[in-house]
């Protein structure tokens, strides 16, 4: 019964979804009011019912009714309770399902924070955003529907896969989807200004938060499926360049991109077309990363034979998306009329680098994460590319643009002078000229990469501390006025400052992870030592464990440092015995130095076990980095500014706006 | 300045930056692409020792041995052909006798294969496409048991 209660729901959205997608563009053509109200109760509508779907999917999973097709498939009823709810979307139907879901949420909320939105405005953004969803209602209608009943339902599931089985990735999903879908809104309000043939800095002042909120999401995201794969994966490695993952990767750089053009035409009414194009760049890119996993063409091409109908269903939801609003933009977008001046040593000038640069590492990414599927399509040849390629093109063309992004906050609009730039920068090059030093006497290993990677680290953090210096100390006064004028800066630009400075402390993880990893790797028997980076690990054998849903081996390590006993570390290989899959569970220990790192894998006849211990200096920065982005994105949306409208426009509450280093 | 030499300074960079981006990936391409052959295509062909591949079959039965150092020995299989691959570290989980596996390496000067990674996939009932295609080529994908086949979901 609930089963059918949540594919009724799905089909009551989806007419929802379809009125809502036709008759407010209708309405906003003709001013007629009524129907253009008629997007805001339906947005909220829609939102109901599909969560109303997914409700009673989540709880077909909890009470694991096994004549639910998706349940029986994807759920075990010894599975933790934590895991059936995250099985809700650990398979296809029920992510498709989460992505319908927020994808309507975000409508929903267009509907609650934006009462202020000109009416025409709001009644476009909320259809196109409804044209979307009609998309995806189909798609999970006709071939994805996660209600199918069973007939006659077997005893128990079939089980999810045990990798899935992990507080990390129960919630990596959703917070991707956060991110993915969240483009949506900048997407649909593209889409809608095109139509209205109009964008000025009200429309960037609108697109903004949202943007944020959706990059905000995804980052977590991103952050969260690198760590999964650290700690679950067994290999130590955080990030593959694994197609899946460059899936993510790309919306955040063409989000990363947007949410800095968007800037420009919140405040210079500048680069407005382009913004429009990289809106829908950055949505089309989270469409096709969708299409990528979901369809199963990255396994294979041939995953179509499959189940055909799923890809080729996306792929033209795809194209007809894709290609129906580059048309409209090519139409409408010549039409913008060209907004505030600027010189190419400027904000602006330095933004739109910013934008350069983001979309050619984002043009190699797509390149290398595509061209495999193209040749095999095209002549058959199989092949890979992997990480050397993402470091030959990709780290140089990042290399610039996080140098660049040190300076480019000294700038003023329209015009600015560089010199005086790089005077207010100078203690933040002595640092970086210091750490470059330092890296020349102390490493040994990696060389190359831990300059590049030390300097820009080093360089981007000391950067932002010295925008607050500037915005502080630098004027005088001593403690108090300082601190005074601290508490007193736009909260928007303290995110941009911690954000920055995050982005800082991911570029030395990443470096620390990777060019100063130690690996050990060996057999050892009970009582045997191996020594890593200083410290010493005594194995002390192994003992069965048994755990909700599986049976292990845990192996125990007793680490010391100089004769002096610190903890034990007790990596597990597990066995489920359901999905009858093995699943190795790393043991780590952090500190801020870096991560302790050790896996064991299987005996041999002698009663050895084989063990691989690494060593991690900094590699909890990067997702220390991550969160601090995270934080600086969510302090930007946050301004005072931006929840009070009224207060954008005087001038004394833009300080990011209008002030010129030479007034400070 | 004009709007018109703004936009000229504009494209200007932009193809200076596309130029450059284009000439990074044509040169990461042409050293780092990997190609990936069967154990009969890798006969067939003459590859040079020391250059990357990616080689992808079964694990032939019982050609797992094991020496001291964490170093495996193993026959990796398409059925008509097979290829002995050396590698020195701890097998992934889903490592197992007569099941499919890819392995990136180089052929060292005495034709065995060195391995640097070797890739089992997450899911047991997914076999790699590029596995289960090259079983098919050399005509032995019934007796492999048409295992699997890639429909398992990927998460």
């Amino acid at each position: 019964m609930i089963a059918e209660v949540g594919h009724f729901a799905l089909i009551v959205s989806l007419v929802l979804a379809l009125a809502q997608g036709t008759l407010p563009l209708y309405g906003a053509a003709r001013g007629d009011v009524g129907l253009m109200r008629l997007a805001s109760h339906s947005a909220i509508g829609q939102f109901l019912f599909v969560a109303l779907a997914f409700g009673c999917l989540t709880w077909a999973h909890v009470v694991s009714d096994f004549s639910v097709l998706n349940v029986a498939l994807n759920s075990h009823s010894a599975k933790p309770l934590l895991y059936k709810i995250s099985g809700v979307w650990g398979n296809h139907e029920g992510s498709i399902l989460l992505w319908v879901l927020i994808l309507s949420l975000f409508g929903a909320a267009v509907v609650v924070f934006g009462r202020r939105l000109p009416a025409t405005l709001k009644a476009r953004v909320l259809s196109v955003q409804a044209l979307v969803a009609v998309g995806f209602l189909l798609f999970l209608l006709l071939t994805s529907n996660p209600f199918l009943r069973l007939d006659p339902p077997p005893l128990d599931g079939r089980g999810l896969n045990p990798l899935l089985q992990d507080p990390g990735l129960a919630f990596h999903p959703p917070f991707l989807y956060l991110g993915y879908v969240g483009f949506s809104i900048a997407f649909s309000f593209a889409i809608a200004a095109l139509i209205e043939g109009k964008v000025d800095p009200a429309w960037g002042r609108w697109v903004r938060p949202w943007t944020l909120a959706a990059w905000c999401f995804l980052t977590v995201g991103i952050a969260l499926g690198s760590w999964w794969a650290y700690y679950e994966l067994g290999w130590g490695g955080f990030w593959f360049w694994d197609p899946v993952e460059n899936a993510s990767f790309m919306p955040w750089l063409a989000g990363t991109a947007l949410l800095h053009s968007a800037i420009v035409v919140e405040k210079r009414d500048a680069l407005k077309a382009w913004t429009i194009l990289l809106a829908i760049i950055t949505f089309s890119l989270s469409l096709l990363g969708t299409f990528l996993v979901r369809s199963g063409v990255l396994t294979s091409v041939h995953a179509f034979a499959n189940d055909p109908s799923r890809g080729v269903f996306i792929l033209f939801f795809l194209a007809l998306v894709v290609g129906g609003s580059l048309l409209l933009y090519a139409v409408r977008a010549p039409a913008l009329r060209q907004g505030g001046k600027f010189t190419p040593i400027s904000r602006e000038g330095g933004l739109v680098i910013n934008n350069f640069l983001l979309v050619t590492a984002l043009a190699t990414v797509l390149l290398g994460t595509l061209y495999p599927l193209f040749l095999d399509a095209l002549t058959g040849a199989k092949i890979s590319v992997g990480r050397p390629y993402f470091n030959a093109t990709f780290v140089p063309i990042m290399t610039p643009l996080l140098l660049i992004m040190g300076v480019g906050p000294f700038l003023a609009w329209k015009r600015a002078d560089l010199g005086a730039a790089m005077q207010r920068l100078k203690v933040a090059a002595v640092v970086s000229a210091g750490a470059l030093l330092g890296v020349l006497l102390l490493v040994e290993k990696g060389l190359a990469f831990s300059l590049v990677g030390v300097v820009i680290g080093v360089w981007l953090i000391a950067a932002s501390l010295s925008q607050l210096w500037e915005r502080s100390f630098a004027r005088g006064g001593g403690m108090a006025a300082a601190g005074r004028r601290l508490r007193g800066l736009p909260s928007a630009f303290i995110g941009m400052v911690i954000a920055h400075a995050g982005m800082g402390v991911v570029v030395l993880g990443i470096t620390g992870a990777t060019s100063w990893n130690t690996e050990w790797l060996g057999m050892m028997a009970p009582g045997d030592e191996a020594q890593i980076s200083g410290y010493s690990l005594r194995f002390d054998g192994v003992s069965p464990v048994v755990g909700p849903n599986y049976t292990a081996s845990r192996g125990t390590f007793v680490v010391s440092r100089g004769g002096r006993t610190l903890y034990s570390l007790m990596p597990e290989s597990r066995q489920y015995p359901v999905t009858a899959m093995p699943t190795t569970e790393a043991a780590i220990h952090s500190n801020p130095g870096g991560d302790l790192y050790a896996v064991i894998g299987d005996p041999d006849e002698e009663g050895r076990w084989g063990v691989r211990l690494y060593y991690k200096p900094l590699v909890g920065w990067m997702w220390g980095g991550a969160l601090l982005m995270f934080v600086g994105g969510a302090l930007a949306i946050a301004d005072r500014r931006r929840r009070n409208p009224a207060l954008a426009g005087r001038p004394s509450a833009r300080p990011l706006a209008g002030r010129a280093p030479s007034e400070a | 300045m004009t709007p018109k030499r703004q936009r000229l300074l504009l494209v200007a960079g932009g193809v200076i930056l596309l130029t450059g981006a284009v000439f990074l990936v044509m040169a990461a391409f042409r050293d780092n692409i990997v190609f990936f052959y069967s154990p009969s295509e890798a006969m067939a062909r003459t590859i040079d020792p020391g250059q990357r591949l990616r080689l992808g079959g079964l694990v032939e039965e019982g050609s797992v041995s094991k020496s001291a150092g964490a170093s495996v020995e193993f026959r990796i299989t398409d059925l008509s052909q097979t290829v002995t691959v050396r590698y020195h570290g701890l097998l992934p989980d889903l490592f197992r006798e007569g099941q499919g596996v890819i392995a990136e390496g180089a052929f060292d000067g005495a034709g065995t294969f060195v391995a640097t990674e070797v890739l089992a996939k997450h899911d047991e009932k997914y076999m790699p496409p590029e596995v289960a295609e090259a079983l098919k080529k050399s005509g032995r994908w019934n007796e492999a048991g048409g295992r699997g086949g890639p429909q398992g979901t990927t998460p």
